[in-house]
């Protein structure tokens, strides 16, 4: 089997991650973080991914996944069933993204939350000299064929979680696989952050 | 080595005697849920592969109303999963799989002979349930010697068993795999079985259940079996398989089967009649009917404490067997925080899926049990 080189993004959720701990990862596509957290943290798995394809590729993987709608699959779960709900790439796709966070709040202790920087300055530089729609690494569809439903910026992102009385403990933010400590909002072209409710 | 020689050699190993195992002896009968007595009873099993020293390899097989022991092998009936490398590999795990009680395919029913009159019982065979079916396979198991099974997998009826199986004995069990199922059959469900029954109880020949050494209500019998392939297809499928296409032989108006999907109901209800017997068609989708795994319990609790790691499959054109329905499955495994996969399969086939789309269920089934089996050997 190849040995890809773990990314950078795996590699600071999995440093969030305690040994052993109950995970859910909502989108989870082909398995590659939750099969990390497996073998690397022995952690109790479980995704929920819509694509059949990505539910076959985790069930190779020995993953524990449901093919459902992440829009309507948490209701069934008791409040802090999981020590960790994951919502890697997945926020700015699902309808809704407040009751989506709401949901991984509630049925975890914690969440964790990756998305793309829609405000990074290649973006700006776009939308401002050429007046087009951005299409970056980080966001590299067109406005036709895009996956992704809600636009979010790493400030947007701060904003939010302090209006909804969110405590951020912790958050990554990165650049061509590499971190950015400087202006995140305007260099980083991912934004990770680990939450919990406030008490 | 040509490869149809290789086939049949494959095929020898494969193929398994019918053997037989009967117990319940009088005054030692199975207790029915339905508080009646039934001894002596014969389960007819086979098994494909070989069971290991620590008897920790066993997957029993749990067929749908019509199946029978005959699970792999020549015209095995899912022979396309089970086998030497095949989704139910027989060159790790050994296979089982019996008649339901109720059967008229080697197990004890209706067409047995009744030991107090020497006669078949015919419909003073005692009703029987899905749950009764398991409990008498529980006893099969024993007398195997295997105290914990590998998995339990089944589609349809089978899948029902299945349930069963992780309701009545959630620690004989090491993984489940219910298919194309659901956790109670619905209105719609029943009325389908209910047109199946009014057909052979219409049929003169059918004699309120007491037929046997006459004219069995074959007419009956075939008409049930039609009604049963359309809800097992789809519409996509027929259309597919048939078209509107006609026989050119048969002169229009005239009653015959004019249409290619006429002429395939009538041979398969023909055919269906040479092999099942007609009450026990009846007291089997009397049993399905009756199925209702919660009796009663919440959604919540039906699995809870429950250990074995589940696979839950369903197909999107599935309409006697609805996605939605297996949903529900996957709700109570949640609820209880049970270790669960759920996929829905994409296919044209309707409910046939389950035995049609085994390139898929291969590929899900061989990793899951390969996690199980790891697992398990982990100590996990």
């Amino acid at each position: 089997m190849k040995q890809a080189p773990i990314k950078t993004e795996c590699k600071i959720i999995l440093d969030w991650i305690t040994k052993e701990a109950s995970v859910l990862d909502l989108g989870c596509g082909d398995g590659e973080l939750l099969a990390l957290l497996l073998t690397e943290k022995q952690v109790h798995a479980q995704g929920i991914e819509l694509s059949e394809t990505d539910i076959h590729r985790c069930v190779a993987l020995g993953l524990s996944v449901f093919q459902q709608d992440i829009d309507t699959g948490l209701s069934e779960y008791a409040d802090s069933s999981f020590d960790y709900v994951i919502l890697n790439q997945t926020l700015q796709q699902v309808k809704k993204p407040d009751f989506a966070l709401k949901e991984a709040l509630r049925v975890g202790k914690k969440a964790i939350v990756g998305f793309p920087n829609f405000v990074q300055a290649s973006a700006r530089l776009q939308i401002f000299f050429k007046g087009r729609v951005p299409v970056t690494k980080a966001l590299p569809y067109e406005w036709y064929d895009t996956p992704n439903l809600h636009f979010i910026g790493i400030a947007d992102f701060k904003d939010y979680c302090k209006k909804r009385n969110i405590h951020i403990e912790d958050s990554a933010f990165i650049r061509k696989n590499s971190t950015v400590k400087l202006f995140p909002n305007l260099f980083a072209e991912v934004g990770l952050f680990l939450c919990s409710k406030n008490a | 080595m040509e490869a149809s020689h290789l086939a049949t050699v494959n095929q020898t190993l494969i193929d398994s005697e019918q053997k037989h195992f009967t117990f319940a002896n009088p005054p030692n009968e199975l207790a029915l849920e339905s508080g009646e007595k039934l001894g002596p009873i014969t389960l007819a099993y086979e098994t494909y592969g070989t069971l290991n020293k620590q008897k920790q390899n066993a997957i029993l097989v749990l067929h749908a109303l019509s199946g029978d022991a005959h699970a792999a092998g020549t015209n095995g009936w899912w022979d396309s999963l089970i086998g030497p490398g095949k989704g139910l590999d027989t060159n790790k795990y050994f296979v089982i799989c019996s008649n339901v009680i109720g059967g008229c395919r080697g197990s004890t029913g209706p067409s047995s002979t009744n030991p107090k009159t020497g006669k078949p019982y015919g419909s003073d065979f005692p009703l029987v349930t899905i749950g009764d079916m398991v409990n008498a396979q529980a006893r099969l198991i024993d007398h195997l010697g295997i105290e914990k099974l590998l998995a339990v997998i089944g589609g349809s009826m089978g899948g029902m068993q299945v349930l069963q199986w992780m309701v009545s004995y959630p620690d004989r069990i090491w993984s489940a795999i219910p298919i194309a199922t659901t956790m109670k059959h619905t209105p719609q469900q029943i009325a389908f079985n209910e047109v199946g029954r009014q057909a052979i109880m219409a049929d003169s020949d059918w004699k309120r259940g007491h037929y046997y050494g006459s004219q069995v209500p074959a007419k009956g019998l075939a008409v049930a079996r039609m009604i049963g392939h359309i809800i097992y297809m789809s519409d996509a499928s027929m259309a597919e398989k048939f078209g509107r296409r006609v026989r050119p032989d048969k002169e229009p108006f005239k009653f015959g089967a004019e249409f290619e999907v006429e002429g395939y109901l009538r041979y398969r209800g023909d055919n269906f009649v040479k092999r099942f017997d007609a009450n026990s068609y009846i007291y089997i989708t009397k049993a399905i009917d009756y199925f209702n795994i919660l009796n009663g319990k919440s959604l919540a609790s039906i699995f809870s404490g429950l250990k074995a790691k589940v696979l839950v499959i369903a197909f999107k054109s599935d309409w006697l067997y609805p996605a939605y329905q297996s949903q529900e499955i996957v709700k109570a495994c949640k609820l209880a925080g049970v270790d669960a996969t759920y996929c829905e399969i994409n296919s044209t086939y309707g409910h046939d899926a389950f035995l049609l789309e085994t390139e898929q269920e291969t590929h899900l089934i061989k990793h899951f049990l390969n996690t199980v089996s790891n697992g398990y050997n982990g100590g996990a």
